[in-house]
């Protein structure tokens, strides 16, 4: 006990200033990573002239980041506003449709217990190795066959790319609801067709909103996907429709003002304002959502 | 019991029907376009058996993309799984700030490849060619990005800036799900700091291990928006006696020869190889990594 404590003794007083500066270490790398965040912001408040003469000033005049958003919003290549309420109804609509209609394929899965169940869910999992590029071109050229033949045209419409986020997302959307709803006791769903509720009663009432906490993980992986998502929408909207994603919207800007760097990192801050302003409030379920989303 | 039949298909119908027209018979197509001479505008599609897959082995261009792309990927896996590590390491040492670390590492992983792409460019180009003006860095006067020697690495810097964080987050995971008594019976017997991580931590986050190397190495050859924002494939320099682009992806390549050569069947053959590769990659990485954990 004694020989113990003579041992601990400098051990104790080393590491004291060890501590400050592993603290200052893991300070210093953090500001490090920040800095990319940090240029965006100032050299978004720089005329042209300025970023060209230095890139690292401190910027003359805050109000020039209000005129350079100005010009965002009023350009007729970036559409700002309407990019961002374009990616807004297709993100929130294909949340939607991707959790509700995966939730009850994933019932259906778990609760069958027949042969067939498995290898459909099989077939699901499976296909999360197919990368996009396989698909893609062939999906266009199929896309624009299936909208021909029923007369509802598919590529550049919200219906089109919010089925083609379904048929992407849901693989994945199911085999993590799929483990979740194995959990869900099946007495619950006996208990309620005693009392007299149909198939389709159960799961609206009973199971789906034992479904929030899985939902949660869903929303977050599907959501940051498809936000930030730029060969779909490149490929099913196209560059020159009228629908356009705030990705999309960024690159045309990018690719029509060439080193106007005042104006192209203005469009990329309010691209990022958005989702770093959601991740401030929802912090805790996004990271716990995305590294679930991930071990499962 | 028949109505019961019912209701099972009528909820797994929108998913089903969704994954049959996005996925399946997409991929379907995209095979047998592989083996034609589609090119997306004529009705006529002729079968030319193996043609496609034999010419793109000789196309400088392709060879290139393959070498390099294979090379990204390993310089990530290591890259962001390292740094990755390193920073769950920190941030799991019972700093003061770690929740404020832990959030600000992962921030940049929520932003799109394609914004942080433009973002980065304006860094090499800019910002550090300035800086190193100022102070008079030989080796950095000129931007890494129009150095085809120097072009990929900068690519992977951006990339393990974007990607660590949330590859630390799945270690910390990982660290915090170990029991704290196996590291204190470990410092009791006289273990310092890295023999614990050696010989604890590292093996008691095998599983861990198995997810991040599955998932930096999916993405880096799959890797697409960053590559586009931040080099589009440039610079140029001469391979096989042809002018090719030094930083063009797989996923790029496939991508530029449909769109910019309009070779629909060589980009869908190029990509349907780039699937085959990527499923023996994956199916090699987690059989091995699985063996370790049972070793472990």
């Amino acid at each position: 006990m004694t020989a113990k404590k003579i041992e601990a003794q400098p051990q104790t007083k080393k590491a004291f200033p060890r501590r400050l500066i592993g603290e200052a270490l893991v300070m210093l790398l953090f500001l490090l990573f920040m800095v990319p965040f940090f240029l965006v912001v100032i050299n978004s408040s720089k005329t042209s002239a300025e970023i060209i003469n230095s890139p690292v000033a401190w910027p003359a005049n805050w109000s020039q980041l209000i005129t350079n958003v100005t010009a965002i919003f009023t350009s007729p290549i970036v559409r700002y506003t309407s990019a961002f309420v374009d990616s807004l109804i297709i993100t929130v609509l294909s949340l939607a449709v991707i959790a509700f209609f995966s939730a009850m394929c994933a019932w259906v899965l778990v609760r069958t217990k027949k042969r067939w169940s498995t290898a459909v869910f099989l077939l699901f999992v499976s296909a999360m190795v197919i990368p996009f590029q396989v698909v893609m071109f062939p999906l266009v050229q199929w896309f624009r066959i299936i909208g021909d033949t029923i007369r509802l045209p598919l590529l550049g419409t919200y219906h089109g790319i919010v089925f083609a986020y379904l048929g992407f997302g849901c693989s994945m959307t199911i085999f993590i609801l799929h483990g979740f709803i194995k959990g869900v006791p099946l007495e619950l769903e006996e208990a309620a067709t005693i009392d007299g509720c149909g198939q389709a009663r159960t799961f609206f009432n009973i199971v789906l909103p034992l479904l929030m906490p899985a939902f949660v993980t869903v929303l977050i992986l599907n959501g940051i996907w498809i936000w930030n998502d730029y060969l779909l929408p490149l490929l099913v909207l196209g560059t020159s429709g009228g629908i356009k994603t705030i990705p999309l919207a960024v690159a045309a800007f990018a690719g029509a003002y060439v080193k106007q760097w005042d104006l192209i990192l203005t469009s990329t801050l309010l691209a990022m304002v958005p989702i770093i302003v959601l991740f401030l409030f929802a912090q805790r379920y996004i990271i716990k959502g995305m590294v679930e989303g991930a071990i499962k | 019991m028949k109505r019961r039949g019912i209701v099972d298909f009528a909820f797994m119908l929108p998913c089903l029907l969704a994954f049959a027209l996005v996925i399946l018979v997409p991929f379907g197509l995209g095979i047998y376009y592989a083996l034609t001479d589609w090119n997306g505008v004529r009705a006529e599609i002729n079968f030319v058996g193996f043609r496609n897959f034999q010419s793109m082995f000789t196309e400088p261009q392709f060879v290139y993309s393959f070498l390099i792309t294979l090379m990204y990927t390993a310089i990530n896996v290591v890259f962001v799984n390292v740094v990755g590590f390193a920073l769950a390491l920190m941030v799991t040492s019972g700093l003061k700030l770690r929740n404020f670390y832990r959030a600000g590492f992962f921030v940049p992983n929520l932003i799109g490849g394609l914004v942080l792409g433009y973002i980065w460019q304006f860094i090499f180009n800019n910002v550090f060619v300035d800086i190193s003006q100022t102070l008079g860095i030989a080796a950095l006067s000129s931007s890494l990005l129009s150095n085809k020697d120097t072009v990929i690495w900068a690519m992977s810097f951006v990339n393990t800036w974007q990607y660590a964080g949330y590859i630390m987050m799945i270690y910390v995971a990982a660290i915090q799900s170990i029991p704290s008594s196996l590291i204190e019976a470990a410092s009791v017997d006289g273990a310092g700091y890295f023999r614990r991580v050696r010989s604890i931590l590292i093996p008691m986050a095998a599983n861990a291990f198995t997810i991040t190397i599955f998932l930096t190495l999916t993405t880096s050859f799959k890797q697409y928006d960053l590559n586009f924002a931040l080099t589009n494939g440039g610079p140029a320099m001469r391979f096989m006696g042809r002018a090719i682009k030094s930083s063009q992806l797989l996923a790029m390549d496939i991508f530029s020869t449909a769109n910019s050569r309009n070779l629909l069947a060589e980009a869908q053959a190029k990509a349907v190889v780039f699937f085959i590769v990527l499923v023996v990659f994956s199916l090699i990485q987690v059989t091995v990594n699985k063996r370790r954990e049972v070793e472990a």
